[in-house]
């Protein structure tokens, strides 16, 4: 299956009512087994794998095994995701491994300030401004075409 | 009913449904407006806004950022490459008002935390005229973090998936759906009601038709949902025939933008020749459309066909080339090679780890440096989107300043039903506004819709009878297979019932070989559509006899009957467009070429909801400026 659940690793999020995993699929492919307390995926042939349901888990318990449709076998891509950076380990067929680390957002989580720090508009309903143009534009005015 | 589902009623102002980055971009500016207006906005979202829509998985470049303020394009410089890369199809009017918001949405990415590449200078990196290259990982999460801030989580309904619309005359008056996890039904009634739930993937048959199933190029959560509920709200639809076919590598369909733009690559033949070199005159076949710059993505695409077709594949990206070409500048620094030639292996890997693990993880399993050897790629099957290069969707309202009025009816984004909007992939003939202008135009269609609101300030009537036979309806699939599944001693081979996963193989079959799929070589003609026509019939007879066991499968029942009637707005659409336009696209065999006197028009349809009747006919293209 495209992600799978790793049994040692699973805790199953300690038995809260969903799991990281369940609450960020977007295909709502996670599902706990509330006898064994561990996740997993219900319907491979639906995964995109994104690997939402890898980056969100606390116990590093998840990881992609490729389409076995298409992808030959012994390889593996995985994330470790931080609050300001992923890391990823490539692991070759051939053996290689490579390591890179990408930076995923520049401010504190939970902080995004639905106006960001732009002055308001006018507050016209009726003008073509959104809430915060033009200073979001970086212009004086709204664009427009004469007719 | 087999099990007892609770009725939840929910009664709001505005209603978005969806959850990806043009409903988040609704819930930021509808917010604003509703507060000011002592008004209520509530979300519903199929999935958690944390990771749902296209970009659940990240992006590495924002398709879709002007700079007009640092005056670096023109608003109208923006709506001719759109224009020509549709091939003159397309609304001057809605393409112009996304591009000039689009700017403003990225900045306040950027405020969010997003990291966007910078320059020496301090400036956005360009991967192409139009597209900047982001770290992008995140990106959802960002956008969905600053929509959760604006309407608070008491507002947003998670993992409920809406259904039908619910009407009062031709006026929207709310939503029904159900949780896809706990046994709630679900009843919005809005004075508005904002449609944001993405494009429609798994309507024609996929290559990987295994495990592969799920690696489409567009997330295979995005089921035309859309498109069912603008129909069935009987809106009038628009370019339905303007599917859009991705050349991505191939099998795990990793994005080609950066290797195109950025790093300038190269696409040759299994012969090293160069498609878009060696079929230069092809083009002219295609003017005036075929004679710009950039060359139209689906004649893009057609190039590449011809040369598959008459057996010169695979194609390949020269990777390899492109990379050796980059660091050849530092051919004599050893020093100074080495880390650009890190540099540019970071920035490969990163652009399929940001928004295509699965291409990262085949280059691994076949042991695949970029700069050491070429990939292929390919034709990836169709799909329906209004934010790429199709252009399917709903047909909506102007903004008052620039529409022409035969396009303006009083709201911008507005649908042809009174209060029911459209945005993203649910609107039609606007694209290439991508993630951005999809955010941009979530956000102009959610601040239209309070004015709507403020306007016309009652609350629609909802007859609850009409709820009560639409809630029957969906959880029949569930009664259905309680009623029978111990006939046999298989519950998957009944002859009683039909799941959802062989339903949806059934329709994706009937595409493919009809309607131009992969292996129909993208080519139909009207002797096949109608034969497409008639198994339809019988698959939309079937769909009465859908079998669920659970939740989930309900959940996958509904999506396919999404499906199918997107499948129907393409096949009608497609067949009362005598000619071809978009040859990358599709093909019709028996109308090989273009007709710029009698088709170029936007071809548009509308089911009346009372009959049940569907009507196909043109509007004309009205150009803002030449």
């Amino acid at each position: 299956m495209p992600t799978f659940v790793i049994a040692e690793k699973c805790d199953g999020c300690k038995g809260k009512d969903k799991t990281a995993c369940m609450h960020a699929c977007p295909n709502d492919l996670m599902v706990l087994d509330k006898e064994k307390m561990k996740a997993y995926n219900r319907d491979p042939w639906h995964c995109w794998e994104c690997l939402c349901c890898a980056k969100a888990c606390p116990q590093q318990a998840m990881d992609l095994r490729g389409y076995a449709d298409f992808v030959p076998m012994g390889a593996s891509v995985t994330p470790l995701r931080g609050s300001d950076n992923i890391m990823w380990t490539i692991k070759f067929r051939n053996g290689m491994v490579k390591r890179f680390k990408f930076p995923i957002r520049t401010t504190e989580e939970g902080t995004a300030v639905p106006g960001g720090d732009f002055p308001e508009g006018a507050g016209d309903l009726n003008s073509q401004a959104l809430f915060t143009e033009p200073a979001s534009l970086l212009l004086d005015e709204v664009p427009t075409i004469k007719k | 009913m087999p099990m007892n589902f609770e009725t939840v009623e929910v009664t709001t102002d505005l209603l978005i449904v969806g959850g990806g980055m043009a409903a988040c971009g609704a819930a930021v500016e509808a917010a604003y407006w509703a507060k000011k207006n002592g008004l209520k906005v509530t979300l519903v979202d199929k999935a958690a806004l944390d990771r749902s829509g296209a970009v659940a998985m990240g992006l590495s470049a924002i398709n879709q950022y002007l700079g007009v303020g640092k005056g670096k394009n023109t608003v109208e410089q923006y709506v001719e490459y759109v224009k020509n890369d549709l091939m003159g199809v397309a609304r001057d009017d809605l393409v112009y008002n996304i591009a000039r918001h689009v700017d403003g949405t990225v900045h306040l990415f950027e405020k969010w935390g997003l990291p966007i590449w910078k320059d020496e200078n301090g400036e956005y990196v360009n991967e192409g005229r139009w597209q900047i290259m982001i770290n992008g990982e995140s990106y959802k999460v960002i956008v969905a973090e600053a929509a959760k801030n604006a309407l608070g989580m008491d507002n947003i309904y998670e993992r409920v998936f809406i259904i039908e619309p619910l009407l009062d005359g031709n006026r929207i008056a709310g939503a029904v759906g159900f949780s896809v996890r706990e046994n709630k039904f679900y009843v919005f009634k809005a004075k508005a009601v904002l449609a944001a739930m993405g494009g429609a993937v798994g309507v024609f048959k996929p290559r990987s038709t295994g495990e592969g199933l799920g690696r489409s190029w567009y997330p295979p959560f995005s089921t035309g949902s859309s498109a069912y509920f603008t129909i069935r709200a009987g809106a009038e639809m628009t370019c339905q025939e303007v599917r859009f076919i991705p050349v991505r590598f191939k099998d795990a369909y990793g994005p080609v933008g950066a290797w195109f733009l950025l790093f300038k690559s190269r696409a040759t033949n299994a012969f090293g020749g160069e498609y878009m070199v060696e079929r230069r005159e092809e083009l002219k076949n295609w003017a005036p459309y075929g004679l710009v710059k950039p060359i139209p993505a689906n004649l893009r695409n057609y190039l590449g066909m011809l040369d598959e077709s008459e057996g010169k594949g695979p194609l390949f990206m020269r990777t390899e080339e492109a990379i050796a070409k980059l660091a050849e500048a530092y051919k004599d620094d050893p020093k100074a090679f080495k880390k650009k030639m890190k540099e540019l292996e970071a920035e490969a890997w990163e652009d399929f780890l940001d928004m295509t693990i699965s291409q990262a993880l085949l280059w691994a399993a076949t042991n695949i440096q970029p700069e050491e050897r070429s990939s292929e790629i390919a034709a990836a099957e169709p799909y329906f989107i209004g934010s790429h290069s199709g252009a399917s969707g709903a047909w909506v309202s102007g903004p008052e300043d620039i529409a022409p009025p035969e396009y303006f009816w009083g709201y911008t984004n507005m649908t042809t039903v009174t209060g029911l909007f459209a945005a993203g992939d649910a609107s039609g003939a606007s694209s290439h506004k991508f993630s951005s202008g999809s955010h941009a135009e979530g956000r102009i269609a959610a601040k239209a819709a309070i004015k709507f609101i403020v306007e016309n300030n009652t609350q629609p009537n909802v007859d609850m009878a009409k709820v009560e036979e639409l809630k029957a309806r969906t959880y029949k699939p569930l009664e259905i297979y309680e009623q029978y599944k111990d006939m046999t001693t298989d519950p998957e081979v009944n002859p009683n019932y039909i799941k959802p996963k062989m339903f949806m193989f059934r329709l994706q079959k009937m595409m493919d070989e009809y309607v131009g799929g992969v292996t129909a070589n993208f080519s139909t003609n009207k002797a096949k559509l109608d034969r497409a026509m008639e198994l339809l019939g019988f698959l939309k007879e079937d769909s009465e006899n859908l079998a669920a066991k659970d939740l989930h499968e309900l959940m996958r029942c509904w999506e396919n009957i999404h499906r199918m009637w997107q499948a129907e707005a393409h096949i009608r659409t497609v067949m009362f467009r005598e000619e071809t336009r978009w040859p990358g696209y599709y093909f019709r065999a028996d109308y090989p070429k273009m007709d710029e006197e009698n088709w170029l028009c936007f071809v548009n349809c509308k089911w009346d909801p009372n009959t049940g009747e569907w009507s196909v006919f043109k509007k004309p293209i009205i150009r803002l400026f030449q």
